[in-house]
């Protein structure tokens, strides 16, 4: 639907209050509606933040945060992925300037920091497992799991649906509705990096102590 | 037309309060009475409220039926600055009143709270098991199954919990119900005010045998009760561990039972799920309040 | 190969399951024959199947909504039988087992795929059409979202024919749940048919309330909206808000099912209570999402059939929104009797009291709609008077269960299951039957028969004060709820009139079918040529009945509420505008193949055929890929073309 073209005959006297203009741009609508359904996920995550707050305390006789938190590899991992987001940003500018090889180099350096953390992460896990606290072994550890391991999922989709964009721009080029994807990962991108902060927080650093 | 939901509603409620064979209507201890008296109380208030809403909204649409020439109409009016105060005042009142009601209740009829009274509490630990009621006298050192025996006149503090899936100890008559959790303990004070049978059930569902998940209570005159539980102590079967961890097993439609003797300490022992397996790790519910006995 | 799938799954020994899958076997047998034989395959697979149009999904939802009506109330005369038979020592012809299930089905099938389905269906017609504009947000992610929910339906279908469903009544409350104490599929079918669903649903709720905070026609500002869609937009956020909850709960329960884990385990430290906890904070709001938008229809019902605005529409407005952010705030009612304490019973029943305030001030605000208007009593509005009766005594009793101690003695009996059912019946089902009847013309083009539609209305009217105020009878004399068989026989005079009280909805759900079917065979006596046939205020009745696949061929300027009765009485309907080109989406599979992919990684992960269930999702997210890389998802209608399409339907209005 051309919203564009609707947007531009919309006579200035029919624009009273908030929301008169008529239907928004395509661009608006879909971040838009793509930034909700992130909020959704954000609560999703809190459901497992919640069940980890409740069950970080039922060890059932098993090891503690304090026993397997291993916060030096933590902090490298954040690093990666914080940077990860830094590089995304780059990217979306240079994508909406349409300079290709450069938005190229960034998303390359996104994909690599991300590759990066989930290596981490699932040497943690593996770590884990072998010494037996694994997501089995206990309450605490099936929160942990699950909620550290959701977030991991998420990051995993977003590295493939970075793989899928590059490919998208390599064939189509930077064009409007490839540009609103890249938004749309962006956006991902950045909302995981707050995710994890949570993460990082209520999990690693409360839970060494 | 108006007459006929007046008539409807008085004799709906003459139907309801005629129905005291049993329940909650027919209260037989303080708990239940002040929570029937509540119950009828808050009904009373808002139908203050509610009759009048439906006399008027079967009033308004039938008075103001295309049909009838004599009611006034006016098709532009769509806001009264006025009838919206009133509006929002009258439940918010309502409400106001039936919250502080709310408050004072729910702290007064607490489960935990303590019943206030001269005599002693009796000490009863109840388990709730596939698909039976088992309960334990700790100070007396018996037990008995499908079947609790109080004395009369005295305060029972309960302690339930469950050695399977989440059930609820309910007797209509003496009042509040309350859920039994494995690994967790909760806690309910109920008072028998005479001697008598009332019947017991669980009411969350548990399973294929949920519906035979009843007991009675039986009520006995305060001076009895020594004797009972002299006589059960000399006859049937001890509760040892084998024969917990029979009870453990599925059954159903299970004839009352009693035992001679059990351990005092079962129930903290189920609680922390060791009772069946000593090196069982505790269920670990940090945040969970530990049971606390009263009179140690 | 098969995981665990055998043929044991087949309920050869148990004649109900298995006679009930030969009669649905041969009926739906007989439809896909039918369809062959008549050849209307590419038509549906064109016009319906493969559709992006909101109009054409929300009667598709809405579709699906009445035949799992016509499930979900087979398992509830079942029960009410069972109950009225099962009575002193006789067992009754449902063995625990299997009684079981009915109840948990019923309770799944009619909150997730009756009244969900139904209000989604109807938000998802009406919603476009009243703010002016084409389509929703997002139309290819509308039409995923209704194949996800069908996958779910589809998945809870099929756990009578091959399997077993859950055995833990609807909202599958832990231990009972865990594989400890229900080892077969049974609750594997309830979490993955009600997941795939719950992803549906939370994109259709991203979808509408972008459509409506984005998508407007010029010169609707917020209040100039419809009183329906700020239902709706109330009811969406609701759905962002509380869904994603219960996927995390349920991504939880099935990881104690399937890894082992510890969550909500008797052993290794879960928590039961915590499932309960996070169950509810869904679904306390689930509850307002579903009575939100019916809520919406009885306002839109009673302002048309009264000739007179909505009285009070901002307090209308301000009310919703209340009652959207309140129902976030009481979810510990549901378990008073968990033992949280007083100071926490005292507060979160102090809540539930609060939110009853904006409920009370809609039904006043309706009084006053009445008051002084011009009534005209056609089923919508017999279903609005009804509910508005009906609904405050649910409300009342709501209230009643509000007070702890109150609560300390019906929570889980059948006075509960009265106050439920009072509400939900009373409330979202004469909802929307009343929105069924009101947009049916809308949609098809012609009104429903009104005799049958009123017979229909007096049949559940009085078939549910029959089969439920006993109910509250019975509950205050102690009965519980699920009960399998009854051991005291006091009861049973009650029991039979609930279940007369089943049989009178019965003959009001034949009533609704016989409704469809001769309205159907009449319709040309009843054809509606004008767009318009209620003399309606909204910008739904601007267009003709149906609309046209574009809506609007030029987007309506709105000046004021009520943005149709306004350019009736200005007279602006009759100037022709000026026609410009116009693109529409195009119709794809993504979401038929997608649900396809679904079903397939849902039925695998239930019967643990893995290697299945990895290519349903590999082929559910290629699909997804497939799509993403599609080019020429619209197609343009030139001017000339549009302005021929007007042209003639405007002709064909006027000669009516």
């Amino acid at each position: 639907m051309t919203v564009e073209a609707v947007a531009d005959t919309v006579p200035t006297r029919l624009v009273p209050g908030p929301g008169g203009g008529g239907p928004a741009p395509t661009r608006t609508v879909v971040a838009y509606g793509f930034w909700i359904f992130l909020l959704s996920d954000i609560i999703m995550f809190s459901g497992l933040f919640a069940a980890y707050a409740v069950l970080s305390g039922n060890t059932a006789g098993g090891p503690t945060g304090r026993e397997l938190f291993n916060l030096h590899s933590v902090f490298i991992e954040t690093a990666c992925l914080l940077f990860s987001s830094y590089t995304c940003g780059l990217g979306a500018l240079s994508g909406e300037r349409q300079q290709r090889d450069r938005f190229y180099v960034f998303a390359a350096f996104t994909f690599a920091l991300g590759a990066a953390f989930l290596f981490i992460e699932v040497s943690e896990f593996a770590g884990m497992v072998s010494k037996g606290a694994g997501p089995s072994r206990s309450a605490f550890l099936s929160a942990f799991f699950t909620l550290v391991g959701m977030h991991g999922a998420h990051v995993t989709s977003g590295l493939l649906w970075l793989v899928y964009l590059v490919a998208q721009v390599a064939t189509k080029g930077l064009r409007p509705h490839v540009l609103r994807r890249l938004l749309c990962f962006s956006l991902f991108w950045h909302a995981l990096d707050i995710v994890w902060v949570g993460v990082m927080t209520l999990v690693y650093l409360m839970g060494a102590r | 037309m108006k007459t006929a939901p007046r008539v409807l509603v008085v004799g709906a409620a003459g139907f309801v309060v005629s129905c005291r064979q049993a329940g909650v209507l027919d209260p037989q201890g303080p708990i239940a009475s002040a929570e029937r008296l509540l119950l009828i109380n808050a009904t009373e208030i808002m139908l203050v409220v509610v009759v009048p809403v439906i006399l008027a909204t079967l009033g308004f649409a039938w008075w103001y039926r295309s049909s009838n020439l004599r009611a006034s109409r006016s098709p532009d009016w769509a806001y009264q600055g006025s009838i919206e105060f009133v509006v929002w005042s009258i439940p918010a009142l309502v409400v106001i009143l039936l919250g502080g009601v709310c408050w004072i209740s729910a702290h007064q009829l607490d489960p935990r709270a303590p019943i206030p009274s001269d005599v002693k509490p009796l000490q009863v630990d109840v388990v709730s098991l596939d698909w039976k009621w088992l309960f334990i006298y700790p100070d007396q050192r018996i037990a008995t199954l499908n079947q609790l025996v109080i004395p009369a006149g005295t305060p029972v503090d309960f302690h339930l919990t469950s050695a399977t899936v989440m059930n609820s100890f309910f007797v209509p008559q003496l009042g509040s119900q309350i859920y039994t959790m494995a690994g967790m303990a909760t806690h309910l004070n109920l008072l028998a005010d005479n001697p008598g049978e009332y019947p017991g059930l669980s009411t969350n569902f548990s399973g294929d045998g949920f519906s035979d998940m009843r007991f009675t209570v039986t009520a006995i005159p305060a001076g009895d009760f020594d004797g009972w539980v002299a006589k059960v102590q000399g006859a049937g079967s001890a509760l040892d561990d084998p024969g917990y961890a029979a009870l453990t097993k599925a059954s159903s439609a299970v004839p009352p039972t009693t035992y001679r003797s059990v351990d005092p300490k079962l129930f903290e022992r189920i609680v922390d799920q060791t009772a069946l397996d000593p090196d069982n790790a505790r269920a670990g519910t940090a945040w969970c309040p530990t049971v606390a006995r009263v009179g140690g | 190969m098969f995981g665990r799938l055998t043929w044991d799954a087949i309920p050869f020994n148990e004649p109900i399951p298995l006679l009930t899958s030969a009669v649905v076997g041969i009926i739906v047998l007989a439809v896909l024959g039918t369809i062959t034989r008549k050849g209307w395959w590419p038509y549906l697979w064109k016009e319906w199947l493969t559709s992006v149009d909101h109009k054409r999904i929300g009667v598709m939802y809405v579709f699906l909504a009445l035949v799992m009506l016509l499930r979900g109330f087979s398992d509830a005369i079942m029960m009410r039988s069972q109950q009225a038979i099962a009575v002193g020592g006789a067992e009754g012809y449902l063995p625990p087992d299997h009684y079981d299930q009915i109840f948990s089905a019923h309770g799944t099938i009619m909150i997730f795929f009756v009244a969900m389905p139904f209000v989604i269906g109807l938000m998802n017609f009406v919603v476009p059409l009243q703010l002016g504009v084409r389509d929703v947000a997002f139309p290819v992610l509308n039409s995923v979202s209704f194949w996800l929910t069908a996958s779910g339906m589809l998945l809870v279908n099929l756990s009578l024919f091959i399997g077993n469903f859950a055995r833990t009544g609807w909202m599958g409350y832990p231990p009972l749940s865990e594989l400890a104490f229900s080892p077969d599929v049974g609750v594997d079918y309830y979490l993955w048919s009600l997941q795939i669903s719950g992803i549906g649903t939370l994109l259709a709720g991203v979808n509408m309330v972008t459509t409506i905070l984005k998508l407007r026609a010029p010169g609707m500002t917020y209040f100039r909206m419809p009183v329906f869609c700020w239902t709706a937009l109330a009811s969406n956020m609701l759905i962002i808000a509380a869904f994603p909850i219960l996927t995390a709960t349920f991504v939880m329960l099935l990881l104690d099912r399937y890894v082992g884990m510890h969550f909500f385990t008797n052993d290794g430290g879960g928590s039961a209570m915590m499932y309960v906890n996070l169950f509810w904070a869904w679904g306390h709001p689930e509850v307002y999402i579903l009575i939100l938008p019916a809520f919406g229809v009885f306002s839109e019902v009673i302002a048309t059939f009264s000739g007179k605005a909505l009285f009070g529409y901002r307090s209308m407005v301000l009310a919703t929104l209340a009652i959207c952010v309140l129902s976030f705030m009481v979810w510990l009612h549901h378990f008073f009797t968990m033992g949280a304490g007083a100071d926490v019973n005292a507060f979160f029943g102090i809540m539930s009291m609060i939110i009853a305030v904006p409920t009370g001030v809609k039904i006043f605000n309706w009084l006053f709609t009445l008051f002084h208007g011009r009534v005209v009593f056609t089923t919508p509005v017999l279903f609005s008077i009804g509910f508005m009766v009906t609904f405050v005594i649910g409300g009342m009793t709501g209230v009643l269960l509000a007070v702890p101690p109150v609560d300390f003695v019906v929570h889980n009996s059948v006075f509960l299951v009265a106050h439920f059912h009072n509400v939900i019946i009373g409330g979202v089902l004469f909802g929307v039957i009343a929105g069924y009847n009101y947009w049916f013309p809308k949609a098809f083009g012609f009104t429903l028969d009104e005799r049958f539609g009123k017979a229909s209305f007096w049949c559940w009217l009085t078939g549910f004060y029959l089969a439920f105020m006993p109910l509250y009878v019975l509950g205050l004399m102690g009965m519980p709820r699920r009960l399998q068989h009854i051991a005291d026989t006091s009861w049973r005079p009650l029991l039979l009139v609930a279940e007369l009280g089943a049989v009178v909805i019965f003959c009001g759900i034949l009533c609704q079918i016989a409704q469809l079917v001769v309205s159907i065979r009449t319709r040309e006596r009843r054809r509606d040529l004008t767009g318009d046939p209620w003399n309606g205020r909204t910008l739904e009745w601007a267009t003709s009945s149906p609309p046209p696949p574009y809506n609007f061929a030029v987007l309506p300027e709105v000046e004021t509420i009520d943005a149709f009765w306004e350019m009736k009485r200005t007279g602006r309907t009759a100037v022709e505008p000026v026609y410009e080109a116009i693109e529409v989406p195009r119709n794809t599979p993504t979401g038929f193949i997608t649900a396809f992919f679904a079903v397939m990684l849902g039925f695998a992960g239930i019967w643990h055929i893995w290697w299945m269930a990895i290519i349903g999702l590999l082929a559910a997210a290629i699909t997804a890929l497939v799509f993403g890389w599609s080019e020429n998802r619209e197609q343009e209608i030139p001017a000339a073309e549009l302005a021929r399409m007007e042209r003639t339907r405007l002709a064909l209005e006027r000669s009516a």
